[in-house]
């Protein structure tokens, strides 16, 4: 229970700092200029030292699943996407991984059923609900780019016009609560952590194996996305003064005098503190998923010979040396020579 | 030693040079400048919070003139007002120097005038 809760409380914590530090104290430049800055300079430098960590690793030998049938003779047919020859079927299986999570087709949930009997069924939730939120997420992100970059890019509207298109507000008795139009990310995304959340909590045996590390982003994210929502929907904030503030910080000449609504500042300590959470968390999947062995090797270690890197180099001494070494003692006792 | 360096290190460089597009995207740092209209020297509420809240106002005016048939607004001093995109608020704005400026600064797409006449474009 404990590793449940304390993520919780420590990020509604994060919320009502960056909430009670903008309206109450008035640091404005600390969560709008300081933090964001360092938290963004954290993300970049710390993934790329992640990633070079790992590429400084050696993988001396193939690692191929046993998921399919391996190039061999001309007769047997080979399945390139499970066991790939080469670079092509390397490329088509990163790219299922990264775009479509392909892996999690495969996940399965175990369950006692009468018997009593052990069985295992096939679990296509997590694969759903993983796939609804990182696509969510990116689109999310993709919109961004009207406040990130001045000109707002060409993708950005064509994402608004088919993430809006449905154009859904909804009225309660006193006013309208979606409006200006629900983005459908918004919602599914909500749904997904939500799914993702309770997977973790109700299922005894996934509860088990996870962590106060793995609640922690789950909620974090969560945050981000509500705060992002109700600013967006109904606490209302000067957006022209956000995107202002935000092209002053990508200028690098910030602009302290700019303040915009509360609820900003908290989607934003949100997000800083994500960027600066992520190279030293799990989050760095991210990275890790285009790193991985069992995914970005062909199998062809009976087709090419593969070195380990750390072997050392072993000065061969043949016989024919040693033979010139000695050939004045051996002769002398009469031993056979070779060489004459 | 860096395996791979061929393959990983370009595309760790594309990574951060995409990420940080909005540092290198130059630009002015232009800000949308909309135009104060000479009619009046005050909006139906307060500038700061007509700025965050106008969808919302303008929605629900929308409401109360189309379902309840209410069409006076009385505003927080005590001015009253006819809730009226065409008649009040672009009596004084303009869609063109007025709304358009920040709705293009933010990527905000105006739907007013899918059934609204633009005052602008009729010829006197
Ligand atoms: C991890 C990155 C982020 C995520 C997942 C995220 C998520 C969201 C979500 C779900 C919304 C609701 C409306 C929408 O979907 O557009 C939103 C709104 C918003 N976000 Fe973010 N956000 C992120 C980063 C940022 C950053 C870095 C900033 C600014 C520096 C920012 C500023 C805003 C603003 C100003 C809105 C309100 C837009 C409006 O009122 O229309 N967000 N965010």
């Amino acid at each position: 229970m404990k590793k449940i809760i304390t993520p919780f409380v420590l990020v509604v914590l994060l919320g009502l700092i960056a909430w009670f530090g903008t309206a109450g104290l008035g640091l404005y430049t600390l969560f709008g200029v300081v933090l964001p800055y360092g938290a963004f300079a954290t993300f970049i430098v710390g993934f790329t030292f992640k990633i070079l960590s790992w590429a400084k690793s050696p993988v001396p030998f193939r690692i191929p699943t046993t998921a399919g049938q391996a190039k061999s003779l001309t007769w047997i047919k080979p399945n390139e996407l499970e066991s790939p020859s080469g670079a092509p079927g390397v490329l088509a299986r990163m790219f299922l991984e990264v775009f479509f999570f392909r892996s999690l087709l495969r996940n399965s949930r175990a369950s006692m059923v009468k018997g009593p009997r052990l069985v295992y069924v096939s679990d296509k939730s997590l694969w759903l609900a993983g796939l609804v939120f990182h696509w969510s997420f990116l689109i999310i992100f993709l919109r961004h780019y009207r406040i990130f970059a001045e000109q707002v890019p060409f993708f950005v509207p064509l994402l608004e016009a088919v993430d809006g298109f449905f154009e859904i507000v909804w009225y309660n008795e006193i006013h309208a609560v979606t409006l200006p139009g629900l983005y459908l990310t918004d919602a599914l995304i909500l749904v997904a952590l939500t799914f993702l959340f309770l997977r973790r909590v109700l299922d005894t045996k996934v509860r088990f194996i996870s962590l106060l590390q793995d609640y922690f982003p789950l909620y974090l994210i969560l945050g981000i996305v509500i705060t992002g929502s109700l600013m967006r929907y109904n606490l209302k904030v000067d957006v022209i003064a956000a995107k202002n503030l935000v092209q002053s910080l990508v200028h690098f000449h910030p602009d302290t005098s700019i303040q915009v609504g509360s609820i900003f500042y908290v989607h934003l300590f949100f997000v800083s503190t994500l960027a600066f959470y992520f190279p030293f968390s799990k989050l760095m999947h991210a990275g890790g998923v285009f790193m991985s062995p069992t995914r970005n090797l062909a199998n062809n270690s009976r087709a090419k010979r593969h070195i380990n890197p750390w072997n050392p180099t072993i000065k061969i001494r043949t016989y024919a040396e040693y033979e010139e070494d000695y050939r004045d003692k051996m002769k002398a006792v009469g031993l056979p020579l070779e060489k004459e | 030693m860096i395996y791979n360096a061929k393959v990983v290190l370009p595309i760790l460089i594309l990574f951060v040079v995409v990420l940080t597009y909005p540092f290198w995207q130059g630009g002015t740092e232009q800000r949308p400048e909309p135009q104060k209209p000479a009619k009046a020297a005050q909006c139906v509420e307060d500038a700061a919070w007509m700025r965050a809240n106008h969808m919302q106002l303008l929605d629900r005016w929308r409401h109360e003139v189309v379902r309840k048939q209410e069409r006076s607004y009385t505003s927080t001093r005590g001015q009253v007002f006819e809730k009226s995109l065409v008649n009040t608020c672009l009596d004084c704005h303009q869609k063109s120097d007025f709304c358009d400026k920040c709705h293009a600064y933010a990527s905000v797409k105006l739907v007013c005038f899918n059934c609204h006449l633009n005052p602008e474009l009729v010829e006197p």
